[in-house]
């Protein structure tokens, strides 16, 4: 039983270490924390969806046991374009005239505005109602000794491990993911050396609202797809990159997947009722105990 | 006609509710620099340890203890501080934004608390028949209402004077002071974390007063009552009417509050049945952007001082 909640967890954690990427990404790049960047994956979830649903009528199949096939993969690629493009929009928008206007502190205000504006609109777009990527029920099949799971749910697991490899080697192997980490570094001294500011900062919410889009696809595929999803991710979240150490891409990841098996281990001793407030138990003694995070650098 | 004026003293009930928990976070934000995103939580705690301390003999949850009105609601306040207490001490001595962070994570708690503790909330079933204060001595509803809309202009204007005494106190003087600039305000000898917990306690009470005295006169509270949106309203009331100025907040919320429900009877009236839940959804959106064209276009609100908008975050270059 203690396995099979461990493995639940392990799922979840694959959702929240994507979207804490970008969170911590975007906090340390912007010097904001982004109450929006919740909504940025109910979008990437919603618009997947949408994508999905156009592709239906071609005859691809599933992939072997998968419930789904290359059109959900290929509105993956497309929702991930779509939701970094929602993100620059809105830092055009709402955050660049802010920072502008030295008004550094609206920011968060302007923020969690616009997490609220974007999961009405979806509402408005798509209803209240819960979507789902596939109405085919999966059987989970038994993995290791006590633990099942979906093929659904282990290709989560996998794809987002191999997205955290890539991301790796982008930010240590290319001239821009270099530019990406000194920004967040010290970006006076990254600006004088001629980092362009401006593009990293584009980029930042090209690499953060992709891996958005990409967790809450996974979270669609594995939970379901809800106007709610990104705000009730939020928290979690946020837990996942202070734990991790906020600008910490790796203690991010790592983050991610201890909240994720704490909240599911959870269930073993409180009413799963409380398994929503996990994460801000755990964020309150991070706070308490060692603001820095396990990864981040004492300041 | 009657029906008309009875409505809009309902209205005004609400917004001067509005207008106490505006004036609760303008301490907060607008004097203090704190971002308290989790409104609806304090409020929540006001409303339901209202409903508990005042409520007659229930048997489904706790409540028998018949506490008096005034009582009543000091108590409430009390509580609500006491929340306030337990997330501004691990977060306050920390960067800004971990408050808001913090104080998100104990507004969903409490959403929680009040969902899934029958015994003491009532859960989604909501907590009903909330004791009024002097029931039964009117003669009709809207007298009643007429009642009840005096009392809380008394409210106001009590909350509104302690406010202003306090914002212009040497105590009021060391917050703005710290919200300036914290480092200047330390080397004086001021302990901004001090100072700030109280303003973060003290604000946190008041939004919590709003609470309890919502659910004294609407005597029906349920967990659907204290969603985020309702943080986001006080907020859109707050930056509207202008932060750092007690008269604007006042304002601010009986304008946004009007927006609202005007906006909200317009969606009735022109949607049809199957789309009300989008007809929602769009006034979160209109409210939201009017918020962000106030953040952007006139970062002062209308009342604002200009005073109260100096960041102290540190700069992105642009």
């Amino acid at each position: 039983m203690l396995a099979q909640l461990l493995a639940n967890g392990i799922i979840l954690g694959a959702t929240l270490a994507l979207g804490a990427i970008g969170l911590t990404l975007t906090y340390n790049v912007l010097n904001f924390a982004n109450f929006a960047h919740g909504s940025l994956l109910s979008w990437g979830a919603y618009l997947a969806f949408a994508f999905a649903l156009a592709f239906a009528g071609s005859t691809a199949t599933g992939f072997g046991p998968l419930s789904f096939g290359w059109p959900l993969l290929f509105a993956l690629i497309l929702s991930a374009t779509l939701t970094s493009v929602l993100a620059i929009v809105v830092d055009f928008l709402v955050f660049r005239p802010l920072r502008r206007s030295n008004v550094q502190v609206a920011l968060v205000i302007a923020s969690f505005g616009a997490s609220l504006m974007l999961r009405n609109l979806i509402i408005v777009i798509w209803g209240p109602e819960p979507k789902y990527y596939t109405s085919d029920i999966q059987i989970q099949q038994a993995i290791l000794p006590g633990v099942r799971a979906t093929p659904d749910q282990m290709f989560v697991v996998v794809l987002a491990l191999v997205l955290v490899v890539v991301l790796h080697l982008f930010l240590t192997r290319t001239r821009l993911g270099k530019a990406m980490r000194a920004i967040a570094d010290n970006p006076v001294l990254a600006e004088v050396s001629g980092v362009n500011v401006r593009n990293v900062i584009y980029w930042t919410w090209v690499v953060g609202g992709s891996l958005a889009a990409a967790g809450g696809v996974f979270y669609g595929l594995t939970v379901q797809i809800l106007p709610e999803m990104g705000f009730n991710l939020l928290l979690p979240l946020f837990a996942a990159a202070i734990l991790g150490g906020i600008g910490s891409i790796y203690g991010a990841v790592l983050g991610g997947f201890v909240i994720g098996i704490a909240s599911d281990l959870s269930v073993a001793v409180i009413s799963p009722g409380y398994k929503p407030a996990v994460a801000f138990i755990i964020m309150i003694l991070v706070l308490l105990l060692r603001p820095s995070g396990i990864l981040g650098e004492k300041k | 006609m009657i029906g008309l004026f009875s409505y809009l003293v309902f209205f005004l009930i609400i917004a001067s509710v509005f207008a106490i928990v505006c004036l609760g976070l303008n301490l907060q934000w607008g004097y203090t620099g704190l971002f308290n995103i989790g409104v609806a939580g304090f409020f929540a705690v006001g409303a339901y340890s209202y409903a508990i301390l005042a409520g007659p003999h229930h048997a489904a949850r706790l409540g028998s203890f018949g506490v008096p009105f005034l009582p009543a609601l000091a108590l409430s306040m009390v509580a609500a501080g006491l929340a306030a207490l337990l997330v501004g001490f691990p977060t306050l001595r920390l960067r800004d934004d971990y408050l808001a962070i913090a104080t998100i994570g104990i507004a969903s708690s409490i959403q929680l608390v009040a969902t899934n503790e029958r015994w003491l909330t009532g859960g989604t079933q909501g907590a009903r028949n909330i004791v009024q204060p002097l029931a039964g001595a009117f003669s009709s509803p809207l007298r009643y209402n007429l009642f009840f809309l005096a009392m809380m202009v008394a409210f106001v204007a009590v909350v509104y004077l302690a406010l202003e005494r306090m914002v212009n106190s040497p105590w009021g003087r060391v917050l703005m002071a710290i919200r300036e600039d914290e480092t200047a305000a330390s080397s004086l000898g001021k302990n901004a974390f001090a100072y700030r917990l109280q303003s973060f306690v003290i604000g946190s009470m008041i939004i919590g007063l709003g609470g309890a005295l919502y659910a004294s006169f609407i005597t029906f509270i349920s967990p659907e009552d204290f969603l985020p949106v309702l943080t986001f309203q006080v907020w859109a009331m707050l930056i509207v009417g202008g932060s750092g100025n007690n008269r604007g907040a006042i304002i601010g919320a009986v304008l946004i509050w009007g927006l609202w429900t005007g906006s909200g009877s317009l969606a009735q009236m022109v949607l049809p049945a199957d789309l009300q839940v989008k007809g929602g959804a769009i006034q979160i959106v209109l409210i939201g952007l009017v918020l962000m064209v106030v953040l952007i276009f006139r970062p002062r609100g209308l009342f604002g001082s200009r005073k109260a908008l100096i960041g102290h975050g540190a700069t992105v270059p642009e």
